[in-house]
């Protein structure tokens, strides 16, 4: 026998797949604004191993010459990203979501064990409630690489009337390189989240979807 | 996106228990520690049925779940379609101010609401934060050479200076300048491309300017800034060949930072730099710090600005 166990309330649904196109637009702007001074690289001395970006990436997705035009959309969606953001993490306080969010002290060993399962290096899974360690960790550093995002943003938007911000982010070239690297770390959550949720399967997407999951009934629950 | 708005009413009353459970339950959830080898995947704390399906039917849960997930399925889908439609709305609207090279107006209308919001929290108290003389470089960066062109002789030079509400031009010396009180600067010199560099500047503050030739006011009495209804609106620079051109709102032309400037690192500003006197505003991105001032006028209709017809916003503040 089956039955429905609810998992995600309806705002969280919300928030989650507003934030996606949202989160999409910003990535995009913010790299048409990177392209005018496209200085940062991975590797060391006169070594490159990675430069952001090559050409050929930026001719593919058509990068090049929109400056303007890259500062306008992210101005604009700075604000859908901000408020979307605001009421998801007041949601997670009010409701008591939090709880099932936020990592504790054993979270971090928990982690490693889901991941050493999930490579099948080993049998053990740590017990979880809707969320184990390993997500846990990772959705709630997201959270705090938004904030991270809107802070450094604000620390490069305005470095005068809001020197202060900025001079807690180290400065304004130091804001600029953190709020680069917090978007290579949006992209790389992005693919591990896409992943994670194919190999998850079909009953856990939807329940992003609809907010239930379908599953074998227990005895003693019903 | 997903859950139509009729659901609400049903989903209600279950959320607010549910939500009882998770501030109630978790914590000392029995599942933590004491359970060796648990099931996978177990999410007892949620393991209510909803209440309108009577989970004992298997055929009627399947419907269920079937009427669920189109539902769901079709809310989202036309959600992320309604998203690339307004989106693909924006950029079929018109180009502003220039059809060719301007933003897309609805973006134009957001970069609007911005400025205003912007000039809310703008103080003249707030300045830009200064450096020691040795943290500026030696060799300031040439960035963009519109209005320089080659012909132009430095010692030929004048400022012409238009007021507020005259049509006459009144013509200043490099003298006229350099008698006013002398402000150096070193700061962080942003570029709005991205790249900054802190740089050491030396000229005679606009304020000192305005003040000194009684400029700005419509009264012709010293600029107050308590009285902004007296104050010209804005502020304008063109090169001598008009080529290039910035308009300035008047609150940050007369920061106290905004240098009419002559010295780079000491030293008269070199040619490519905008000899013998370029404009200095750490308030905003360096396309505002115009380079080889022509003229200067002062006027209530917001001047013509050469990268704001080029799609950028006008205001360009920091």
């Amino acid at each position: 026998m089956k039955q429905i166990e609810k998992k995600h309330p309806l705002a969280i649904r919300w928030f989650h797949w507003i934030n996606f196109p949202v989160l999409a637009i910003m990535i995009w702007s913010g790299t048409l604004i990177y392209w005018a001074n496209d200085v940062y690289r991975i590797g060391f001395g006169d070594t490159t191993l990675l430069r952001f970006y090559p050409d050929s990436f930026y001719k593919a997705f058509h990068i090049d010459g929109r400056l303007a035009e890259g500062m306008a959309w992210h101005f604009f969606f700075m604000w859908l990203f901000f408020v979307n953001g605001l009421l998801y993490v007041a949601y997670t306080v009010f409701s008591g979501e939090w709880r099932l969010l936020v990592p504790n002290r054993k979270s971090f060993k928990e982690a490693i064990q889901v991941t050493l399962y999930d490579f099948h290096l080993s049998k053990y899974k740590p017990p979880q409630t809707k969320y184990n360690s390993a997500q846990k960790i990772a959705y709630t550093a997201i959270i705090i690489m938004g904030i991270g995002s809107l802070i450094t943003g604000l620390a490069i938007y305005k470095p005068t009337q809001w020197a202060w911000v900025t001079w807690i982010c180290g400065g304004y070239t130091s804001a600029r390189v953190i709020h680069f690297i917090l978007t290579i770390g949006y992209v790389l959550f992005f693919l591990i989240h896409v992943i994670q949720v194919i190999l998850a399967g079909w009953n856990n997407f939807r329940a992003m979807v609809v907010g239930f999951e379908v599953n074998e009934k227990k005895e003693e629950n019903s | 996106m997903e859950i139509p708005d009729k659901e609400d009413n049903i989903e209600q009353p279950d959320n607010g228990d549910r939500s009882e459970d998770i501030t109630g339950t978790p914590q000392e959830h029995p599942i933590s520690e004491d359970q060796a080898a648990p099931e996978p995947n177990s999410n007892e704390e949620k393991g209510h049925a909803l209440p309108e399906v009577n989970d004992n039917n298997e055929a009627e849960l399947k419907g269920y779940v079937r009427n669920k997930t189109f539902i769901g399925l079709t809310v989202l889908i036309l959600g992320l379609l309604a998203f690339i439609l307004a989106f693909s709305w924006v950029i079929h609207q018109p180009k502003t101010p220039d059809p060719q090279e301007g933003v897309y107006a609805p973006l134009r209308k957001v970069l609007g609401f911005n400025q205003r919001v912007n000039s809310l929290l703008f103080s003249a108290k707030h300045l830009t934060p200064t450096y020691p003389k040795s943290a500026a470089v030696k060799e300031a960066r040439v960035n963009g050479g519109y209005g320089m062109d080659t012909s132009f002789k430095v010692n030929d030079w004048l400022l012409n200076v238009v007021n507020i509400d005259k049509h006459d031009t009144m013509t200043f010396s490099m003298d006229d300048i350099k008698k006013l009180p002398k402000t150096e600067i070193v700061y962080n010199f942003k570029c709005i491309e991205g790249w900054c560099q802190i740089t050491h500047w030396g000229g005679a503050r606009v304020i000192d300017f305005i003040n000194q030739y009684k400029l700005a006011t419509h009264s012709g009495k010293p600029l107050d800034p308590n009285n902004p209804k007296d104050m010209a609106g804005y502020m304008g620079l063109q090169t001598p060949d008009g080529e290039y051109y910035v308009g300035l709102d008047m609150k940050s032309a007369i920061h106290p930072q905004t240098l009419l400037c002559y010295e780079l690192n000491g030293k008269p500003l070199p040619y490519d730099q905008g000899a013998p006197l370029r404009l200095i505003i750490p308030i905003k991105y360096g396309i505002k710090s115009l380079k080889r001032i022509g003229i200067i006028f002062f006027s209530d209709k917001r001047p013509a600005d050469y990268w704001y017809e080029r799609g950028y916003d006008y205001d360009a503040a920091l």
